[in-house]
């Protein structure tokens, strides 16, 4: 006994296995590879199974993390699949881009001494094999209530909203402002990091559920919120995301070959320009690529640019390595495949040639002062530090705003001071009856994950509204 | 899929009208609005403003020239065939207001967009004086339409194959001497626009121009289309796409049009030579 729990211990935390970083560089194929059943298997057994365990208090949308696992280790990958969708509609996703060292993972007992269990890859293993088996047990729907809810933006809160309602026996439409469905899902996150059949197989899964989807529907345009109750939907949930990109103001910005991250990544991801001239939309392909911001679009941006031929990719950040916002995983990979890092860097101004081509940016070094109103410690220029980097790509990856399309065109829609929907954190009620808000659109950019988090309240709180009118 | 009802040709074969089957813009679009457009699965998302719309049929009209791979995959869609994908109506809608005398301004397929707009004000009770031009007489189109939407219409070609030889600023000029015009707005290439605004500027009178930058949303979401607008930064597919002309920056727009110039003429080739066979 005493043996068995020593070798227990000492079994390493499974290494998911990657892409080599000098090939995967070049080309747009998912960088992890997916785990075998026996790897899953021993990173299952890692698990100690605690009795309070930290991991589902770390999880916004509380899946049972002990429960899937403990099914993996026992080789029942059905039964696990079937316990995270009690919670959560997106695993193949969730496995993939959830911060999981700040959430499960950060909570888990083994990683105050050594590592923690590798929750994220065996969610992924979960719902990748299951793709793959099509075994479990569909979704049961309860009894149709008559109820129609109309859901705006195919995101992640969206889906999780249209997920949960369709389940219980609302009619549920999503309307999608782009061609095709998922949001960031589909146009922010590359495809070597979420490759887009896996956003759309959920997607379908959605539809064969009876979930209705409108593309190419601009709510606020196309269609308005009033006329979507005079249509007779009972309730709204508005899931439309942070879709205004933010811009440095600076001297130089509207040169050719700078471009927001939203634009640079949409063109790749959503419009195919990586297949260009296959697929239509052109993208520009930087030799000296610099983006700007050090989150995960950023990364996401940064790894694109190399992908695409950059000689050079670099961040540039104002702040240190410390601050870096960015999940850790994307750091490291990008790291891997040649991202250089310039810190403590702020963008002066941008210079261009008689084409209106960028042909370097002028930056000014920073030091790191007293801590601001973020905590962190505030970036101060220093004086006469100026110097310029050679570069015909600049992304700028510095953070997105709320788009005003639907929140001005919506008459009684209370708006905080920067323009974000105000919406009551325990139930997604905004300032109109009947309609409820959740995701980035409500809290400015944050995580999939934490989008779906608010998704879900506001579908209980939907449900209990259509079933009891409160 | 969204199906072209009726289909046109015009200049020779270089500009093209589709009437197309989509009665949720319909109903709501407004003149000076635009929709994207894409044909098929791996096709770009094009913006065209809107030549006309018809709420009882549930169609909208949009006539545009062919210049690149894009546009030439537009242009084999037949009447029954259709687009993937039409979005919209996005943009601002045309201020339309009785001022008193207004002169429209169009060059090119500019003159599709400013049709409708041309009527609206024409309706709302001012007296509208247009001028319409193109680089010659094979070449200019909706001269019937203009003539019915205004009260005078003036004609230009560069060549003097048809109408007053010469450009629309020429005419305006001569317009502008003559008469209290209140507004101007005109919409055409943007040297043309760019060249419209220097008249103006110099008597003063307030001109609107409508822009077609680069775009992939038309929602706000990429940025692409931004131009400076008295020093400013604008989103044209939200903010506009008609802005105050006086203010906007044409140079630094004619450039940003040139983005992807390379990249579309080895598209163009490309899709032609495959034509071929």
């Amino acid at each position: 006994m005493a043996e068995k729990k020593v070798k227990k211990e000492k079994t390493p935390r499974q290494l998911m296995p990657e892409q080599e970083a000098s090939i995967r560089a070049k080309n747009f194929d998912e960088v992890p590879t997916g785990q075998s059943e026996e790897t899953a298997q021993i990173e299952a057994s890692r698990c100690i199974q605690c009795k309070k365990p930290a991991c589902i208090d770390g999880c916004p949308v509380s899946v049972d993390i002990p429960g899937f696992i403990k099914l993996i280790r026992d080789g029942d990958f059905t039964g696990a699949i079937s316990r995270i969708w009690e919670k959560n509609g997106l695993p193949a996703v969730c496995g993939r881009v959830c911060p999981q060292e700040l959430q499960c993972e950060g909570k888990c007992v083994l990683g105050v001494k050594g590592e923690p269990v590798a929750i994220g890859n065996l969610e992924r293993f979960a719902a990748d094999y299951e793709r793959k088996s099509r075994k479990a047990p569909k979704l049961e729907k309860k009894p149709l209530t008559g109820k129609r809810v109309a859901v705006v933006g195919s995101g992640p809160s969206g889906l999780t909203v249209a997920s949960d309602l369709i389940q219980k026996g609302h009619e549920v439409t999503i309307f999608e402002a782009f061609h095709k469905p998922g949001g960031v899902l589909v146009y922010g996150i590359p495809e070597f990091r979420l490759p887009k059949d896996i956003v759309f197989s959920e997607v379908a899964g959605l539809e064969k559920l009876g979930v209705k989807l409108e593309c190419n529907s601009v709510v606020g345009r196309t269609v308005s919120l009033e006329e979507l109750f005079e249509e007779g939907y009972d309730a709204i949930f508005i899931g439309v995301g942070a879709g205004l990109p933010t811009f440095l103001r600076v001297p130089g910005e509207n040169l050719i070959g700078i471009m927001s991250a939203n634009e640079y990544l949409t063109r790749s991801n959503l419009m195919k320009a990586y297949l260009y001239p296959k697929y239509d939309t052109p993208i520009i392909r930087g030799k000296n690529v610099i983006t700007l911001g050090a989150g995960n679009v950023a990364m996401d941006a940064a790894r694109t640019a190399l992908r695409l031929g950059a000689e050079t990719s670099r961040i540039v950040y104002r702040r240190s390595m410390q601050e870096v916002p960015a999940r850790a995983a994307e750091v490291h990979h990008a790291e891997q495949e040649g991202v250089e890092f310039y810190f403590l860097t702020s963008p002066v101004k941008f210079n261009g040639n008689e084409k209106g081509r960028l042909t370097s940016m002028t930056g000014l070094k920073m030091e790191l002062g007293e801590p601001d109103d973020s905590g962190r410690r505030r970036p101060v220029p220093i004086e006469g530090s100026e110097f310029d980097l050679e570069c015909d790509l600049a992304i700028i990856a510095v953070g997105a705003g709320p788009n005003p399309l639907l929140t001005q065109s919506t008459e009684g829609l209370e708006l905080n001071k920067w323009g974000y929907v105000v919406a009551d954190s325990k139930t997604g009620k905004t300032s109109i009856k009947g309609v409820w808000a959740g995701g980035d659109i409500v809290t400015g950019s944050a995580t999939v994950i934490l989008a779906m988090g608010a998704g879900r309240v506001a579908a209980d709180s939907i449900h209990k509204y259509l079933e009891l009118g409160i | 899929m969204f199906k072209i009802v009726r289909r046109e040709e015009m200049s020779q074969g270089n500009v093209i009208l589709n009437e197309i089957e989509a009665p949720l813009i319909a109903k709501k679009a407004k003149p000076g609005q635009f929709v994207i457009l894409k044909a098929n699965e791996t096709g770009e998302r094009i913006p065209l403003t809107m030549a006309d719309t018809d709420p009882e049929k549930g169609t909208i009209t949009v006539i545009y020239m062919v210049v690149g791979k894009s546009t030439l995959l537009f242009k084999e869609l037949k009447p029954g065939d259709g687009y993937q994908d039409v979005i919209g109506p996005l943009g601002q809608a045309t201020h339309l207001e009785k001022l008193g005398t207004v002169v429209c301004v169009g060059g090119g397929t500019g003159v599709a967009v400013l049709h409708p707009i041309t009527r609206g004000l024409k309706q709302i009770g001012n007296k509208v004086i247009s001028i319409i031009g193109a680089r010659n007489k094979d070449l200019l189109i909706l001269e019937d339409e203009m003539n019915k939407a205004s009260h005078e219409l003036n004609v230009c070609t560069d060549d003097g194959s048809y109408g007053h030889k010469g450009f629309v600023t020429d005419v305006l000029k001569d317009v502008l001497e003559k008469e209290d015009v209140k507004l101007v707005v005109g919409i055409g290439p943007v040297p043309m626009m760019k060249f419209v605004c220097q008249v103006t500027k110099e008597k003063n009178v307030k001109t609107l121009v409508s822009l077609n930058p680069i775009m992939i949303d038309g929602t706000g979401m990429c940025g692409g289309c931004r131009v400076s607008v008295g020093g400013e930064t604008k989103f044209a597919c939200v903010d506009g796409p008609e802005f105050d002309g006086h203010e906007v920056d044409f140079d630094e727009l004619m450039l940003r049009l040139q983005a992807y110039s390379e990249d579309e003429k080895k598209s163009r080739e490309e899709h032609v030579c495959s034509l071929k066979g």
